[in-house]
């Protein structure tokens, strides 16, 4: 440690340490456009320029690391002018459209507008125009919203190491786009909607099925159906003001039913049913000597990785299909003949903290006999958008309860939302399914946190059991490269695409930082440490699925309804 | 494509910072760089394609579509400038429909844009398939290309 000068007062800083990172532990805050906590710094927007003495011109703090003695002015007029000029210039090229923009309110670029002062354009130009992609099905980009920050080509590459994206040409003629230029749908995208979180404008927003859900929702003739998934009750209160970590469950319930859904179910049911037939695959592996380690299936980005740049490893693969299309499923069979609906009359909305799950509900292998598992996908950032139009409040909702039959569900599938909750559920169970006793311990704190790789040998009965968890698909490149090299240790591996599993996943509330991802795992520990039932197999809606309908898991009506198989994907575009 | 391989054979264990280089051999071989060419080198060095695109566009010299039958170079350096490139280019861009680093759908032509060609006296100049054509001005460019293409039109009847 060293002492630096900051606007006149003497601060301690670290080697290594950037200004600005010195600057925000001193409560200096200091604008950014393209700076991402833990990843390289580019220094390409220059917004957070400060001036140090000795140095000619002005110094970007976010890549610049300190060193001993230094004197930094954080907000002289030379730079505060600067500032203004950097967010002058940026609007010069940018769409005046924010009354339309998706993003409106929460857009970086219109903050930074207003906290500097711009109050008219200052250079006037033709204004680049460029097409929007709107091939995919989860993501739409509009290039000509794009400042060129490089934050999602960034995240791309660090976090998923997975580089659908990059700056293509050079100088005023450079955007974001993919390889050759062609749309998202047939590039490597898997669709994650991590660039969506990290991007400061509108040039990146998730296809919203917001007007088609509130159409069906208004034709006599359908019967409209809506699943949760385990990570949007958490969150969902931060579109509405709340402060990050608090559970909206039962009023979102309520609201989901004012919205005139006609059945509410639960997505949690279907994730003790995925522990039932995931834990049961994953005995059944390691007893006949199947192929190990088995590696989850419920993330569909993580799906779309494995096919791309491991098809190698796609026997590892868990045949389960996820929770959102097991229930899919269910519902247009199962309780399409209980209630006596044709399964065409049904439309099957999902509410989930991801954008690859719209993808992943039209993928032709879910669908059963052609008829898609599930319809409409829409993401917390959508449903907050659909109970906005309808004027529901959320706060003055009386909290409800799911519907039966897929209503019921254990605190085991509600953790499925967190990081090494699916490894933690299924563990409870498989350890019951070996052993015939519960559990011990109350937790498994190993494969708890936000780390992006956690390790634990665990036994059960006579078994040394190797289990992995990762989470953000460049973490997950790193264990594959293990496997694939010949590691033999582990056994089971759950993985999820985003950072922090789906409570940071794409389609989340928009500008959380670390603290509210805490924040959001805690609210799930929470719901774990109070719940009464914490096992999926105790799960009695499960069981008497199993009694009245799939008869046993990995059996006949579970295996035509509940697996599928994936197959190699061409990267080359 | 075995040129490819052959070129690719040239740079064992390559890594990223041989990018560069096995382009500009791939390039020099066969004209242009393909998707197909460009998905190969991608795999060959373990880089994503959406990167080894992004470094060639960042590159004026790299092309990604074949030359034209006729490959049209207009000088836009400063005599050329001065004397009216600019019009003659873009009433190029017109006439062809396409930008500079393109070729026409029918192949006959592509266009290029060079600094200086080292033939300011002759400003403004143009160079189709090696041949300068000096003091062009729109009209007399039009003429050309009009030329060139009754020329392969009658060349296509035969």
């Amino acid at each position: 440690m060293f002492n630096i000068e900051i606007d006149g007062r003497n601060v301690q800083a670290g080697d290594g340490e950037t200004i600005l990172a010195v600057c925000k532990r001193e409560g200096i805050k200091i604008p950014t456009l393209c700076f991402i906590e833990g990843l390289t710094p580019s220094g390409a927007c220059r917004m957070c320029i400060v001036e140090v003495e000795g140095f000619p011109g002005l110094i970007p703090s976010c890549s610049y690391p300190v060193k001993e003695g230094m004197k930094i002015k954080t907000s002289t007029p030379k730079i505060l002018n600067a500032r203004r000029t950097i967010v002058e210039l940026l609007l010069s090229d940018h769409p005046d459209d924010c009354l339309y923009c998706l993003r409106n309110g929460q857009c970086e670029l219109q903050k930074l507008a207003r906290d500097m002062d711009v109050k008219r354009l200052s250079y006037s130009k033709v204004k680049t125009k460029r097409p929007s992609d709107v091939s995919s099905p989860s993501i739409v980009r509009n290039p000509e919203k794009c400042i060129l920050c490089g934050k999602c080509v960034r995240v791309c590459e660090e976090i998923q190491g997975v580089s659908a994206i990059d700056f293509i040409g050079r100088g005023c003629k450079a955007f974001v786009g993919t390889a050759f230029d062609s749309g998202l749908n047939v590039s490597t995208c898997i669709n994650c909607g991590q660039c969506i979180l990290v991007c400061p404008t509108g040039a990146l927003t998730e296809r919203s099925y917001v007007d088609e859900v509130a159409a069906t929702l208004a034709d006599p003739d359908k019967f409209v159906v809506v699943q949760h998934a385990p990570a949007v009750s958490v969150t969902l209160a931060e579109e509405f003001g709340v402060k990050p970590g608090k559970d909206v469950d039962g009023q979102m319930v309520a609201a989901l039913r004012r919205l005139g859904f006609k059945r509410v179910f639960d997505t949690s049911f279907t994730a003790d049913l995925t522990i039932m037939e995931e834990g049961s695959e994953l005995v059944h592996r390691i007893k006949t000597g199947g192929k190990l380690p088995m590696i989850t299936s419920c993330s569909p980005g993580w799906i779309k990785f494995v096919e791309q740049f491991y098809p190698d490893l796609l026997e590892n693969v868990s045949t389960c299909k996820s929770p959102q299309q097991m229930l899919g499923a269910l519902i247009k069979s199962f309780f399409a003949k209980r209630e006596g609906l044709d399964p065409s009359k049904i439309v099957s909305v999902s509410v989930m903290p991801c954008t690859a799950k719209k993808f992943e509900c039209q993928r032709p292998e879910m669908a059963v006999d052609y008829v898609p598992d599930v319809d409409y996908v829409l993401t917390t950032r959508e449903l907050a958008q659909l109970f906005r139009r309808y004027g529901l409040e959320l706060g003055a909702m009386t909290p409800d309860t799911a519907d039966t039959p897929f209503g019921e569900r254990t605190s085991a599938g509600k953790i499925f939302g967190a990081t090494g909750g699916v490894m933690e559920a299924a563990v409870r169970s498989a350890y019951f399914l070996l052993t015939g006793q519960e559990y011990p311990e109350e937790k498994i704190p190993a494969v708890r946190g936000l780390k992006g790789h956690k390790e634990v040998k665990l036994k059960i009965g006579d078994l040394e059991v190797g289990a992995a968890v990762v989470s953000g698909l460049g973490n997950a490149r790193k264990l594959l490269d293990e496997i694939r090299a010949g590691r033999k240790d582990i056994h089971f591996i759950e993985v999820m695409t985003c950072p922090g599993g789906c409570i940071n996943g794409g389609g989340q509330p928009i500008g959380a930082d670390t603290e509210a991802i805490k924040a959001r795992l805690q609210a799930l520990y929470q719901i774990d440490r109070d719940d009464s039932v914490r096992v999926s197999h105790k799960n009695e809606s499960v069981t008497r699925l199993y009694k009245e309908f799939l008869g046993e898991p990995l059996g006949k009506v579970s295996h035509h309804l509940l697996h599928t198989h994936y197959k190699k994907r061409e990267i080359k575009v | 494509m075995s040129a490819v391989k052959t070129i690719l054979e040239k740079h064992p264990n390559a890594k990223r910072e041989s990018l560069i280089p096995i382009l500009q051999d791939i390039q020099e071989s066969c004209g242009y760089l393909s998707r197909e060419v460009i998905n190969q080198v991608a795999e060959y060095i373990d880089l994503p394609a959406a990167k080894i695109y992004g470094v060639a566009t960042f590159y004026n010299q790299f092309r990604f579509q074949p030359l034209g039958r006729y490959h049209v170079m207009i000088c836009r350096g400063t005599a050329c400038h001065v004397k009216g490139s600019k019009k003659a280019l873009d009433m190029v861009v017109k006439a062809l429909g396409i930008q500079p680093g393109q070729t026409s759908r029918d192949g006959l032509f592509s266009l290029g844009v060079v600094a200086c060609m080292g033939a300011c006296g002759l400003a403004p100049v143009v160079n189709i398939n090696g041949e300068i054509h000096a003091k062009v001005t729109p009209k007399k460019l039009s003429g050309i290309i009009a030329e060139i293409r009754a020329k392969e039109l009658s060349n296509a009847k035969k």
